[in-house]
């Protein structure tokens, strides 16, 4: 923005409510221009903050384990010896992120396809908000609802994929058969969760298409769906990896849904369709209430990790846009 | 390979405004056709209807025919996208594909209808690059994007990309104007050379160009603002910059308005 | 010229005629109707059953039918381009299906417990298994969470969306814009351990409504950056230039201005990032210690919220509590799209043009 330069009128004078001398103008301005400042300062004080004291528990935590805090399954912080570790959470934790993903990405796209291009122009708008609205819904409506409609729901579906396709290692259901509070389960909610950021990120890069490129296209006899995979998908390829990111992002740390559907155990599975496992951030809303000290500094070091990995993926996000805005599209 | 089209009282409509009323024109095969005339009077609008892009805007529509060699490019059973596989467009802005290579944009329109051996693939692009002028600037980077070329080179390509699918029809939509001049000479001689093998319509609102460039020319005008553009005279290019049949048409051309 | 070297045994792009084979404009309504026939019939032979998956699997019956027909008829490219618009709207679909099913199900599961009881009353003495009760206290909770939450976020995320916007062109202001963008996707309960860690376990207080509102506003305070630098630099240059022009100083023109103008623009955005951090769960799970009674003061002593009512009355085995669970759930939609919608409509009728 233009650096405001001093401006005396020679004639009448400035404005009765500036009758200041040049002085305390540049003053007022000074602190200004701080106060503003030092709140972003603040900001960034915040997030090293967030990392400065979450290891300043972590590492207390990680002397009092007796074994390795990144193979461990099992989470007995507050025993003697203390024994935890995050393999499982991890597991758990990707595993269901990736799911909601895999779930959420192609229909995201396709919505935001849909809103971006398809629907009545009039139309588009409002369903776009339509969408919209299930990002207002509060996580845990969310999974109260999993729990008590959608898991009951999937049962049909969770006994067909095991019983007919058990061969593949993920369906297989070798230990319970009863198809509630699993790994899929958690999955659907995170990818219904999820939907509404990616669509709109999508939505956002397809509706940025320059109409030349689509009219080049459907000048050269392309169908619509011809069209959109010549000038609007590759166009919108890193928005696409970018919303991808964020809602991944997103499903890693998602704790209250998490944490009422999935039925938690420390193992390490394939097998989605079968009850137990675990994430981060469900593991420490359900073993908070129960934690004495060093079970409270086991899980800010889990707390630890996750924030850890959430901001790399986030980072990197932002990097995939951050590059995109500087050397494409600007034809 | 290069037909005529006739447009016989064709109404174009964006909803339930008329834009452009009643015209009946003839483009002859192999002849270069421009449309000129003052800014809104439906030049383009008329261009777009003749490969049915102007269908791309919601609530547009004709009433009236267009046909391709006899044949009605607005009948019931004639499909849109057939339509624009046979008669090709080029844009005011240069419009490549980003994400393209030159080469994956040259044959971008002939990959849709089928694979085909990279042979003839190399074959066509070859081809149409050497007949858009392009080849020699070009053979040795092909791989890279289309975006890299200057803006002349990229209107070339998007010519190539165009010629590329061996169209009946080429239509031009203010080639030019984005154009240095320099580009803008190469790009006519091009025209001069197409036009052998193609027909050609160019819109054009330089009208210098349209008297060094075309074989006939129609002059579109407005009645007064809010009413809808109309064909004013469409005769050989020589006679309407020398000796026009409509007063109208003899003040555009002598500069006294537009 | 060079084109005549091309083969000119290959035929043209045109080739004969312009006219192509379509499906009649009837086939899809019909296949639609002989789909889910078809799938009918199957139901009533074969043991399948649920509503659900009658409708998946119509869809499939459909589109396949759909695509085979048309690529019978129209060819390879038109049957790929009808199924992937099918696609298009099928995926639009699914998208509404968890949305309406969740109104529907918190809309008929909760509506019954919302009377004047269950909204002045809180479960104070009132067992789990024991009907009545209510969420007085948990409204009571988030409204002063919300309070202070705003409070302490609004002047924040102001001042640094200025600075970005007014100030900002080095590197501070990039690296600032780089991680505001990053702390939008920092998980809630990491935000709770965090203060957690500071106020409980360094500082020594005690759980209560305020550390709970502090995670909040880190929650709520990138998001309202974002939307506020979207608003102010949608304010024309042009005015902030009039206005030095007549040598008011910049701070001035900011708050004189650029703010007032950009107002409408910024109140909307807050009233969204209120929605969203309202409905939050985590923090609370771990700072407000929640209890049955009703508590006004933030600052001591544990405070119940709406969301940690809802997680812990779902998590109780008795119907009584998941009935008070539910109807909790409907307070708490409400509120937060009752301000979304009051959020939009300001951001509609005061569009900057």
């Amino acid at each position: 923005m233009t650096q405001m330069t001093e401006f005396r009128s020679p004639h009448g004078g400035p404005p009765a409510d500036s009758q200041i001398t040049g002085k305390a103008v540049r003053a007022g301005d000074r602190i200004f221009r701080s106060l503003t400042a030092g709140s972003s300062i603040l900001l960034l004080v915040v997030i090293a903050g967030i990392a400065v004291f979450l290891f300043s528990r972590t590492v207390p935590a990680l002397r009092e384990d007796s074994v390795n805090f990144f193979t461990e399954r099992t989470w007995f912080p507050d025993s003697s010896p203390s024994v935890f570790g995050i393999a499982a959470l991890a597991w758990g934790t990707l595993l269901s992120s990736v799911l909601a993903l895999l779930l959420a990405l192609p229909i995201g796209v396709g919505i935001a396809l849909f809103i971006a291009h398809y629907a009545p122009r009039r139309l588009a708008t409002g369903l776009g908000y339509l969408v919209d609205l299930l990002a207002a819904v509060p996580s845990v409506v969310f999974g109260l609802w999993g729990r008590d409609f959608l898991v009951p729901q999937m049962v049909g579906i969770s006994r067909f994929l095991g019983e007919n396709f058990g061969w593949i290692p993920f369906f297989a259901t070798p230990d319970s058969q009863t198809y509630t509070q699993t790994m899929l389960n958690a999955g659907v909610v995170l990818a219904v969760m999820i939907l509404p950021i990616i669509s709109a990120v999508c939505r956002e890069v397809f509706l940025q298409v320059p109409q030349g490129h689509i009219e080049a296209a459907m000048a050269l006899g392309a169908t619509r769906w011809e069209t959109m995979r010549m000038a609007v998908l590759p166009f919108g390829r890193s928005g696409m990896i970018s919303a991808a990111m964020l809602g991944l992002g997103r499903a890693l740390g998602e704790t209250v849904a998490v944490a009422l559907i999935l039925a938690t155990s420390y193992d390490i599975s394939l097998h989605i369709l079968e009850p137990g496992g675990n994430t981060f951030a469900a593991n420490i809303a359900l073993q908070y209430g129960f934690a004495q000290s060093t079970g409270i500094d086991a899980l800010i070091a889990s707390g630890m990790v996750l924030f850890v990995i959430t901001l790399l993926v986030n980072m990197a996000a932002r990097w995939v846009i951050a590059r995109r805005a500087a050397f494409s599209g600007a034809n | 390979m290069a037909k005529r089209i006739d447009a016989r009282d064709l109404n174009i409509y964006y909803g339930s405004f008329l834009a452009v009323e009643s015209v009946c024109l003839s483009i002859e095969p192999r002849s270069v056709t421009a449309l000129i005339g003052p800014s809104g009077c439906g030049k383009s609008t008329f261009l777009r209807s003749l490969n049915r892009m102007h269908e791309v805007v919601p609530g547009a529509h004709v009433d009236g025919s267009v046909e391709l060699d006899g044949q009605d490019i607005y009948a019931d059973d004639v499909d849109p996208v057939t339509v624009r596989r046979t008669i090709g467009m080029v844009f005011q802005r240069p419009n490549p594909f980003p994400t393209m290579s030159i080469f994956d944009n040259v044959v971008a329109g002939l990959k849709l209808q089928g694979k085909r051996p990279k042979s003839e693939l190399n074959e066509t692009a070859e081809g149409a690059l050497r007949a858009a002028n392009l080849w020699n600037e070009v053979k040795d980077r092909l791989d890279k994007p289309g975006s890299s070329l200057s803006g002349g080179q990229q209107q070339r390509l998007c010519i190539a990309r165009a010629i590329a699918v061996r169209p009946e029809v080429l239509l031009m939509d203010e080639p030019c104007s984005a154009l240095d001049p320099i580009s803008t000479l190469a790009i006519e001689e091009l025209i001069e050379d197409l036009k052998r093998d193609y027909t050609i319509v160019i819109v054009t609102h330089n009208m210098q160009q349209a008297a060094r460039v075309s074989d006939r020319t129609a002059f579109f005008n407005l009645v007064a603002t809010g009413k809808p553009g109309q064909l004013v005279e469409a005769d050989r290019t020589t006679k309407i910059f020398s000796n026009p049949s409509v007063r109208a048409t003899e003040d555009y051309v002598a500069g006294r308005f537009g | 010229m060079a084109l005549l070297q091309i083969n000119s045994a290959r035929t043209s792009a045109g080739g004969a005629t312009l006219v192509s084979r379509t499906l009649p404009r009837s086939a899809v309504p019909l296949l639609a109707v002989l789909s889910c026939g078809l799938v009918a019939l199957l139901f009533a032979v074969a043991p399948f059953g649920g509503i659900g998956g009658y409708v998946v699997l119509s869809g499939f019956v459909f589109v396949l039918l759909q695509t085979a027909s048309s690529f019978a008829v129209e060819g390879r490219r038109h049957a790929l381009d009808r199924f992937a618009s099918t696609m298009v709207y099928a995926c639009f679909l699914i998208a509404l299906v968890p949305l309406v099913s969740v109104v529907w199900k918190v809309l008929s599961q909760g509506s019954g417990m919302l009377d004047g009881n269950f909204l002045t009353h809180s479960m104070r003495n009132v067992g789990v298994s024991e009907t009545g009760g209510g969420i007085y206290h948990g409204m009571i909770g988030t409204l002063l969470q919300g309070l202070i939450t705003s409070l302490i976020s609004i002047p924040i995320a102001l001042l640094v969306a200025v600075y970005l916007v007014e100030y900002g062109a080095g590197r501070l202001a990039r690296t600032v814009t780089f991680f505001v963008d990053v702390m939008t996707g920092i998980p809630s309960i990491v935000a709770g351990l965090f203060i957690y860690t500071v106020w409980i376990l360094i500082l020594g207080f005690g759980r209560a409504g305020f550390p709970a509102a502090l995670a909040l506003t880190i929650l709520m305070v990138p998001t309202v950056v974002r939307s506020t630098e979207e608003m102010l630099k949608l304010v024309p240059n042009e005015l902030r230039e009039a206005s030095y022009a007549l040598g008011v100083p910049k701070w001035r023109t900011i708050l004189r201005i650029v703010i007032p103008t950009a107002l409408p623009g910024i109140i909307t955005g807050i009233m969204l990032g209120i929605a969203r951090v309202i409905g939050e769960t985590a923090p609370l799970l771990l700072l407000i210690g929640g209890t049955d009674s009703i508590n006004f003061n933030p600052f001591s002593g544990p405070q119940s919220a709406l969301p940690i009512l809802i997680y812990d009355q779902a998590g109780r085995p008795n119907p009584e509590a998941i009935d008070r669970a539910w109807g909790a759930a409907l307070a708490l939609i409400l509120i937060v799209m009752i301000l979304n919608l009051a959020a939009r409509l300001v951001a509609r009728l005061t569009r900057v043009r």
